[in-house]
């Protein structure tokens, strides 16, 4: 009781005052530490994002050329056809590099020709040649055609590489860098929104190459693990949580499948190429083999989450079907089941966001791989955004570091729009008792 | 219900899909520092023909030849990149599992050792390489722990930074060559060294492939970009990284002469230049033929307008190879020449 003694001369209010005004301050210091901590972390997230957008967002525009390029009936139908099978399979890269050395013809040279030659990307002979399967009459005219530039002329166009310092050590030479400023001084040259990312597949040419082969490997992938980890996960809980009996088997599932949860998705990756690959024959590098992967280590997530959803229905619902002549089946599929979906649901998306972010499990099933076409089917070879990500972080070639940054986007994205159709299943379906 | 719906879905799908179907592309494994050629090949063979794009996967020289000499059939890659020769042993499991092996030497790759552009100039001979990385080195006759925390202190002539290389990691094959290139060359320049390499080859060895450990040497993983990165940031730092990472920043780190040679394409392909390796890849016969483009695809890589002087792989940092000898390699290649391997102990 001493402890509580107020000292002689003081009242035992202006005590109390004081001790108040100590648990305020104590309350406020409490409250602008977890609101720097969340500064802090909110502040790191800007870092971050601002980092990535302002390497990623130049992919967003292509260095294009504009060139007077003549379609010569002698390069394209010697014959004078005008099949398209002839007109398909002529010379492009023929009529790019005439149009380009009628711009600078003060390229002469086998090696001027050569740098020249880099102007454009080896793209450029496609583009060419769409143009003309497209409008075959333009054979034998003259029309200004905006071609793809080669990577490093892109960047120099963008800034992101020297102009100066000594000649030997830049991926550009003096001449090269005059050839292009007379151009675009010459309005022969612009920035256009670079589709090509968004419709191609992977390429070796940083300027050529895209995130959609990836993307829809990604779209099987998860596809095929929520096809899979969705029902299978689902009945495992309602029979773990509504049917078995509790006894010592069922305290082992429910430990095993607690450990699962925690083990390293490389492990998954090992068991894929053992029973998926080598077992069952199924193809490398597949989409379909990935998901099943992914689905594996999504399982024991999306079982966590839809036991401790069922759990939270309240036993009275149960109660009240039952009491009225529904049996346990009924109950659990037109009660239990419908009331805990917006739970099963969140945790299922939480846990195919993982999936989606994982590269190691793939690396064992051959999902790391440079594909260069789109896949059509689940058993085609696929890779998967974030190993897309990967590989482009690795390759030399500079113009691929912000095409790293832009497909980290693109996964953000997607990882965005998973988790916020999370919150609006949980806000609209959500009841609380 | 709704797992029954799901059910029915997933095995139309799948269904669909036909699992059972023979491959119609080319499956290329293996080296990591052969990858970026392979997939320019293949992207321009893919563009060019009327076949799919091969698909290539990064998977190392070891790992990729394990899967290629695991058996033949579909299930199996057709091509293996390798950064080093077959070994002796993988050449025999081949053999035993039925692959004809046909093998394609396609260039050469220097291993540099570079700092950032503000740094000092570095010109380095093996012997100083090894003494600045080796855990053990001969010091007055014996062989003693590193002793050497600056560069000056190995040889006056070299500035006074603190001895800090960052390098690959164990598993790469950039490692494994630079250790047997760079590491050896300089033992051997040890009398002492020399003289046990001849009698004991495994003591020697194990001396010259053993790299410090007290942070002069830094292990800085597989991604050679971030180690670009890194240089730049420490101008005092040295990082050892493939040729074609020094081609394509030139303007932000500058390589160090070794031996008086400057690591240039010119220097390499000359094989001046003492740390650089083969590359190569390895055909299954046996898939020749049966699975669509392979002939083809050994067409397009050992063409001249691929791997030439200016051909477009040149442009991705490979060092060709000297025309007398694409010529002689091409044309084993394109009547498919089993490999044979007499021994691995060579000279």
């Amino acid at each position: 009781m001493s402890k509580w003694a107020a000292p002689t001369g003081v009242s035992l209010a202006d005590c109390a005052q004081a001790r108040l005004r100590g648990r305020y301050r104590a309350e406020r210091r409490f409250r602008y530490c977890g609101i720097a901590a969340i500064c802090l972390a909110l502040g790191m997230l800007g870092v971050l994002f601002a980092t990535i957008l302002a390497q990623g967002l130049p992919v967003l525009t292509q260095t294009q050329i504009g060139l007077d390029v003549a379609f010569a009936p002698g390069i394209l139908d010697p014959d004078g056809t005008g099949e398209a099978e002839t007109l398909a399979r002529a010379d492009y890269r023929k009529l790019a590099r005439n149009a380009l050395r009628t711009v600078i013809p003060e390229a002469s040279g086998r090696r001027d020709k050569r740098a020249l030659a880099k102007m454009l990307s080896i793209g450029a002979e496609e583009e060419l040649r769409d143009a003309v399967l497209a409008d075959p009459t333009l054979v034998g005219q003259t029309k200004r055609i905006w071609l793809t530039a080669g990577a490093d002329f892109d960047a120099l166009n963008k800034g992101t590489i020297a102009r100066t310092g000594a000649e030997s050590d830049r991926r550009l030479s003096d001449k090269q860098i005059a050839w292009f400023d007379a151009l675009d001084a010459n309005g022969q040259v612009r920035r256009a929104f670079n589709s090509r990312f968004f419709t191609a597949g992977d390429s070796r040419e940083p300027e050529l190459a895209g995130v959609l082969g990836a993307v829809v490997g990604t779209l099987y992938a998860l596809a095929i693990t929520l096809l899979l980890a969705f029902p299978l996960g689902v009945m495992a809980a309602v029979y773990l949580e509504e049917f078995a009996p509790k006894n010592r088997w069922t305290g082992i599932v429910e430990v095993n499948i607690n450990n699962l949860a925690a083990v390293p998705s490389i492990v998954f990756g090992l068991l894929g190429l053992a029973v998926f690959l080598n077992f069952f024959g199924l193809p490398r590098s597949a989409p379909l083999v990935g998901g099943m992967v992914l689905a594996l280590m999504t399982l024991p997530t999306i079982i966590i989450a839809a036991r401790a959803s069922l759990k939270a229905v309240p036993p009275s619902i149960r109660e009240a079907a039952l009491g009225i002549g529904a049996s346990p089946m009924q109950t659990v599929t037109h009660h239990v089941l419908p009331l805990a979906m917006p739970g099963i649901l969140t945790g299922t998306i939480i846990g195919m966001a993982r999936a989606l972010g994982e590269t190691a499990p793939l690396l064992m099933i051959g999902m790391v791989a440079f594909i260069a076409d789109i896949p059509s089917r689940v058993t085609d070879p696929a890779s998967v955004l974030p190993v897309q990500v990967f590989l482009w972080a690795d390759a030399p070639e500079r113009a691929f570091a912000e095409r790293t940054a832009a497909a980290i986007l693109v996964l953000l994205t997607v990882l965005v729009a998973m988790n916020l159709s999370a919150v609006i299943l949980r806000k609209k379906f959500e009841r609380r008792w | 219900m709704l797992a029954k719906i799901a059910g029915v879905a997933f095995l139309a799908l799948v269904g669909a899909s036909g699992v059972a179907e023979a491959r119609e592309q080319i499956r290329i494994v293996g080296s990591s520092t052969v990858f970026p050629f392979a997939t320019t090949v293949a992207e321009r063979f893919g563009r060019k023909t009327r076949f799919k794009t091969p698909v290539v996967e990064s998977t190392g020289t070891g790992g990729g030849l394990k899967l290629f000499c695991a058996g033949v059939g579909e299930r199996y890659p057709d091509i293996a990149n390798a950064s080093r020769r077959i070994k002796q042993s993988e050449f025999e499991t081949c053999k035993n599992n039925g692959v004809t092996v046909v093998e394609v030497k396609i260039g050469f790759d220097g291993i540099v050792l570079a700092n950032a552009k503000s740094g000092p100039d570095l010109a380095l001979t093996m012997r100083q390489i090894f003494q600045a990385l080796a855990k053990q080195v001969p010091v007055a006759g014996k062989l003693v722990d590193n002793p050497y925390k600056q560069w000056r202190d190995i040889d006056p002539s070299l500035p006074a930074i603190k001895i800090e290389v960052l390098g690959p990691p164990p598993t790469s094959g950039t490692r494994d060559a630079f250790v047997e290139l760079a590491m050896e060359g300089g033992a051997k320049t040890f009398e002492m060294l020399r003289a046990l390499s001849k009698t004991d080859k495994a003591a020697f060895t194990k001396i010259a492939h053993t790299i410090r450990e007290d942070n002069a040497f830094i292990p800085a993983g597989e991604n050679e970009n971030l180690l670009v990165k890194k240089l730049q940031g420490n101008p005092d730092a040295v990082g050892i990284f493939g040729f074609s990472f020094l081609d394509n920043n030139g303007d932000v780190i500058k390589g160090a002469r070794v031996d008086g040679v400057a690591p240039t394409f010119e220097n390499i392909a000359a094989g001046d230049y003492g740390v650089s390796r083969s590359l190569f890849f390895y055909v299954k016969k046996e898939h020749v033929g049966v699975i669509p483009g392979i002939a083809d695809y050994i067409a397009e890589f050992t063409s001249e307008q691929a791997w030439d002087e200016e051909g477009y792989l040149s442009e991705k940092g490979l060092i060709p190879l000297s025309a007398e000898d694409r010529k002689s390699v091409a044309a084993g290649a394109r009547s498919l020449a089993p490999l044979v391997l007499v021994s691995e102990q060579g000279p």
